[in-house]
């Protein structure tokens, strides 16, 4: 029996269209879930109130500000760095041994598990720094984690901007920096942002690395060295010690609303940005 | 045609690699000029246009021989300020190639990085710029829109605006008509003719045609060197070399 290409085409959108629904369903049932069994124990005292006996009672306003002040020091710490680095593989140097070992260090770097990070930031920022387990040991460690990311996905979207801008700047009498800053990076804004944008997703999600570096202290922090509990942690903690998992779910439920609400400001600005370019 | 050259070539060679593309080219750039330099493909013909304004810095392969000199200076010196050299020796690519902003931060963007911030000496050379270009009375009430908006032939005279708004002394236009409808080529080469009262204006073309009505001398490169150089009218009537003569007759190339 032959399939005639009709057939085969009809049967190959079925299949595609069924594989497509299955990934999609499996997403929703897993936001769905964890919003039908957290929604309900959101409300305005949970978001503003310190948590009380471990977390059974009271409120994740101490995570929120953890995990605020964790995320945006590792991306305050890691975004510079990284297009810096970025800027220097892709305009200052030529291609050659030096730039293809930094390329696959960063490669390297960015398969590793978060796990590791953790215990080198542990080592290294808590013990041997004397760190402790503080907001500033966490932020360096997720920076760290994160510097690939960046890295990488800046690269590509400098290398995305054409050739013929640049010999224009430069034939305009634009030193190479002045290059860089009005020409290069200006069109390659909105790739640099979803890189970062992409980096906060992760620092917020992290939780090895977290526990590992910046403790799970539940009280408010209240300097750079003091040990805070983020939203991911919490929910581990909650969740894995049995402790409550109607308020694990209502943190779970926290967190996915975050990251929904940042991915489409940052989607709607990328957009705008990428516009005000064209 | 005044004694005074406004850039002298003296044997000069460039190489890509190792590869020589131009071989010990020796001539003058005269002030107030149209010259003309035609060639086919692989003659050398860009390659030295862009080592007039140091383009070819950016090629890590790239390395010369011998001199160019301007304004009693070899520009390849060390000493050379070369972003200040490219403002003064300007040019204008083959293909328009807008940069993603509005048409006044496109003509205003060499002004700028160069240091001026006034306000209204910023609009008064984009003004000037777009004057000379021929674009003005088209564009005036449209500043602020993205350049990407223009036709290619509008593009293509911005980008002009955009090298004449540094007020350079010499202009370099490399295929400057090649993608363009017949109107807008004679657009340009109209603001070519108006220019050469203030400029030295070199002008590479794979257009013969082009070469013949709209520049004062015309240089003849094949392979590299220069075969013959004279007067327009003359090396289109009377050709010293035969490769010029097979050359503009369509014979090769």
């Amino acid at each position: 029996m032959k399939i005639t290409p009709a057939a085969s085409q009809r049967f190959v959108v079925a299949f595609l269209w069924l594989i497509t629904s299955i990934t999609l369903l499996v997403l929703l049932f897993i936001i769905g879930y964890i919003l039908v069994h957290g929604l309900g124990h959101i409300n305005w005292s949970f978001l503003t109130e310190s948590s009380r006996r471990m977390g059974r009672e009271g409120g994740i306003f101490p995570m929120i500000v953890g995990t605020i002040l964790v995320t945006g020091l590792a991306v305050i710490i890691a975004a510079p760095v990284g297009v810096l680095t970025t800027i220097y593989l892709t305009e200052y140097t030529r291609e050659g041994k030096l730039t293809s070992i930094i390329r696959f260090g960063t490669d390297c770097l960015a398969a590793i598990p978060s796990i590791i990070f953790g215990l080198f930031g542990f080592v290294f920022f808590v013990v041997v720094l004397r760190m402790g387990f503080s907001i500033i040991s966490g932020a360096l460690t997720l920076a760290i984690m994160v510097l690939p990311t960046i890295i990488r996905t800046s690269e590509e979207a400098i290398r995305a901007v054409p050739k013929s801008y640049r010999e224009v700047s430069y034939g305009l009498g634009s030193t190479r920096w002045q290059m860089v800053t009005k020409v290069v990076l200006k069109s390659a804004l909105p790739g640099i942002g979803t890189g970062i944008v992409l980096s906060i997703g992760r620092c917020i999600s992290e939780t090895a690395a977290v526990m590992l570096t910046a403790g799970s202290a539940l009280r408010m922090p209240d300097s750079p060295f003091a040990s805070v509990r983020t939203l991911s942690l919490h929910f581990y903690i909650l969740s894995r010690e049995g402790i409550s998992m109607e308020n694990a779910y209502a943190t779970a439920s926290v967190l996915i609303i975050t990251i929904l609400v940042i991915n489409v400001i940052a989607y709607l600005l990328m957009r705008r940005l990428a516009a005000k370019v064209r | 045609m005044s004694d005074n050259a406004k850039i002298i070539v003296d044997k000069f060679s460039a190489f890509y690699n190792q590869a020589e593309v131009l071989r010990q080219i020796e001539l003058s750039i005269y002030s107030k000029e149209r010259l003309a330099i035609i060639g086919p493909a692989n003659s050398g013909k860009s390659t030295f246009l862009r080592s007039l304004n140091r383009l070819n810095d950016l090629h890590f392969h790239f390395s010369h021989s011998g001199k160019i000199i301007f304004d009693e200076k070899d520009i390849y010196d060390n000493t050379v300020d070369v972003p200040s050299l490219r403002r003064r020796i300007g040019m204008v690519y083959a293909v328009p190639a807008p940069l993603p902003c509005s048409i006044y931060d496109n003509v205003a963007y060499g002004p700028k990085v160069s240091g001026i911030k006034s306000r209204s000496k910023l609009d008064e050379l984009v003004e000037f710029g777009l004057k000379k270009a021929v674009l003005w009375d088209e564009v005036k009430d449209r500043l602020k829109e993205p350049a990407m908006n223009l036709s290619g032939g509008q593009q293509q005279r911005m980008c002009l605006a955009r090298v004449l708004a540094l007020q350079p002394e010499v202009l370099l236009l490399d295929e400057p008509c090649s993608g363009l409808d017949p109107i807008s080529t004679a657009k340009i080469e109209d603001a070519m003719l108006e220019l050469k009262s203030s400029y030295a204006v070199v002008l590479v073309t794979n257009n013969t045609k082009q070469a013949a009505r709209a520049s004062d001398r015309t240089a003849f490169f094949l392979m590299g060197q220069l075969i013959e150089l004279s007067r327009t009218d003359e090396l289109f009537t009377n050709p010293a070399d035969e490769r010029t003569e097979a050359y503009i007759t369509g014979q090769f190339g």
